[in-house]
């Protein structure tokens, strides 16, 4: 098919040279115009994402010259530290990593692995009618169960504390239930059959066959929980009001107050721009670190940032 | 259910093993779901059907809450068409572009996966952050475009604060967001076969002709995901208008769930925030499957259907 095609484009190719050196002009003009609106594409696409980090190295007076400052100069590095310090950000780098975003990452991976090991490697009566509501699940937004879940979680005295995010947490997920489950499918059954025939429970099996062949779909449970845990802004919102359970998502708010109050004085914007690098930045380097795992979630199963 | 039971004296003893234990491994996510999800719906709905202010006990007032929503509610029309005006606009317009930077990308290009991290790390950096930068970059006075303005002698232009712009450059920062539909698109692109342009090469088939008839039908089904995906988020979007505008100004930003969200923990008013709460959920199940059920008809599934 390819080399047919290929034979016919130089037959014709021979027949009107002309056409063809044309052709392999106007070729290598697209590929300039290509990269030029690419290179615009990006610039404008990282160009926001450069003026936080640059922004964080000014002082106040380079912050609102005209015409805008475009590199720092004097670059003041002291400012993450001392935009850090302004507010108990220490505390709320704990609240979001200990308390948050690592234990509700463990137990959503744990709890994840164990229902999409029942969906896919045990064979029973109603699984895959089950599994259709679990798909369906995806489709219901949480605003809905937003109130009725606040109620319950007030009721339990959970105000200012993460037990409504790690308690969820230890039951599953549905992407990621999905997301296993579709992965260990196409772990062949005679592995698992061979442990059964050797005496292993199915947690053994779970344990020792199916974990060590699915290191690529853990990863992106991983790293996706985390991001959507780090990022999380309603949720701590409407579960935390004590500044010192913050997690760093609220506590930047407080800097933007800040901003809006002070203008272009008391370094608000150097700050708030300093403050909001250091927050972004893990994420930044967790993608750029492993970006083959982000590439991957995304195109096999449309996970959202 | 009722299959269950009868079934149970027609299996062997392997097979019953294997019902205890896969209901046993599905078992945190059935119980998450009955707790998490089905129980706070019905009760969601329950709530949408009384007057409710978390101190005293609810009170059953029927439809109410929809009748008032509908007809005398200062707010509710005003926050639907700000929510249609931002999903209306900022999605097709989202698709659009992520699909066109998607088809550069895919060209026969070096540095693709630099260009593909440029455009996708704006998707995962948190909301907060990105908030923070773009209001500095929007401000009226220290912001950075409008810095060039001025440095230009043009007029200032009032992104964030003036209520006919307010909206358009929220669709701009979602539209700049839409990195992981690139992704998406990307994958898709690098699935369709190269000897489908070959034929339409032979064929005498220009670039636009390539793009609409080749490159389009078979990427429809990835279209009409990120078209789905699209309206699904936007409608719920949350961190950037609250964080951004906070719904300002003059209502111009104030969006369904940033609405809801005040009328459930701001205002107590349970009963109407419930109410949203089911509205919104219909109108989600209703894009959803009318876009499936249209789909037939445009959507290209390699011939499997």
């Amino acid at each position: 098919m390819t080399s047919a095609s290929q034979s016919v484009r130089t037959q014709r190719e021979v027949r009107h040279p002309e056409k063809t050196a044309f052709l392999s002009l106007s070729k290598a003009l697209g590929r300039v115009a290509v990269y030029v609106v690419l290179i615009f594409l990006g610039v404008t696409w990282i160009f926001p994402l450069y003026w936080m980090a640059s922004s964080a190295l000014k002082d106040d007076p380079q912050v609102y010259t005209v015409p805008p400052v475009l590199i720092p100069n004097p670059a003041h590095w002291n400012n993450f530290a001392d935009a850090w310090n302004r507010f108990d950000f220490n505390r709320a780098a704990f609240n979001s990593v200990f308390l948050y975003s690592l234990p509700v990452t463990l137990f959503t991976l744990i709890s994840s692995m164990i229902v999409a090991y029942g969906f896919a490697k045990i064979r029973w009566r109603g699984r895959d009618a089950l599994f259709w509501v679990c798909i369906a699940t995806m489709m219901l937004p949480w605003q809905v169960t937003m109130v009725p879940l606040f109620i319950i979680f007030k009721n339990l005295g959970w105000i200012n504390t993460y037990w409504p995010f790690v308690v969820p947490s230890l039951f599953g997920n549905a992407y990621f239930i999905f997301l296993l489950r579709q992965f260990f499918l196409t772990i062949p059954e005679e592995l698992s059959d061979a442990a059964r025939i050797d005496g292993a429970s199915e947690m053994g099996i779970l344990w020792r066959v199916i974990l060590p062949l699915s290191k690529p779909a853990i990863a992106v449970v991983l790293l996706f929980r985390f991001l959507w845990a780090w990022n999380d802004y309603l949720g701590p919102l409407i579960y935390i009001n004590s500044e010192a359970m913050q997690p760093l998502a609220l506590a930047i708010y407080r800097m933007r107050t800040l901003a809006l109050s002070m203008g272009n004085t008391a370094m608000a914007y150097p700050h708030l721009m300093a403050v909001s690098t250091l927050i972004a930045l893990p994420i930044i380097l967790m993608f750029i670190f492993a970006q083959r795992t982000f590439i991957e979630g995304i195109s096999t199963t449309g996970l959202k940032g | 259910m009722t299959a269950i039971v009868t079934g149970w004296r027609n299996m062997s003893k392997t097979e019953r093993r294997n019902q205890i234990l896969g209901l046993l491994f599905v078992s945190p996510w059935l119980i998450g779901f009955l707790l998490f999800a089905l129980f706070p719906l019905i009760a969601s709905f329950y709530y949408s059907l009384t007057n409710y202010d978390f101190i005293r006990e609810p009170r059953f007032i029927g439809l109410a809450n929809y009748q008032r929503l509908f007809t005398v509610d200062p707010d509710f029309w005003i926050v639907m068409y700000n929510t249609l005006y931002y999903v209306g606009i900022g999605v097709p317009l989202g698709v659009a572009v992520a699909f066109l930077i998607a088809n550069l990308l895919n060209s026969d290009i070096k540095g693709r996966t630099l260009f593909r991290s440029v455009i996708y790390i704006p998707s995962i950096v948190p909301a907060v952050c990105t908030a923070m930068v773009w209001l500095f970059i929007l401000n009226v006075q220290y912001g950075v475009i409008n810095g060039f303005l001025k440095t230009l002698g043009m007029a200032t232009i009032p992104f964030l604060s003036s209520p006919d712009l307010a909206k358009p450059s929220l669709i701009m920062i979602y539209v700049w967001a839409q990195g992981t539909a690139v992704v998406i698109f990307l994958a898709a692109l690098q699935d369709v076969p190269r000897s489908l342009y070959d034929a339409a090469l032979v064929d005498g088939a220009n670039l636009w002709q390539r793009f609409w008839n080749v490159t389009v039908p078979m990427c429809t089904p990835v279209i009409l995901f990120n078209f789905i995906m699209g309206i699904i988020t936007a409608f719920q979007d949350f961190t950037l208008p609250f964080v951004l505008t906070g719904g300002g100004p003059m209502k111009s930003t104030e969006f369904y769930v940033v609405n809801l969200y005040r009328n459930a923990f701001v205002q107590f008013s349970i009963g109407k925030a419930s109410a949203m709460a089911w509205i919104l959920f219909l109108i989600i199940l209703f894009f959803s499957v009318v876009l499936f059920r249209t789909s037939a008809r445009w959507v290209y599934y390699g011939g499997e259907k």
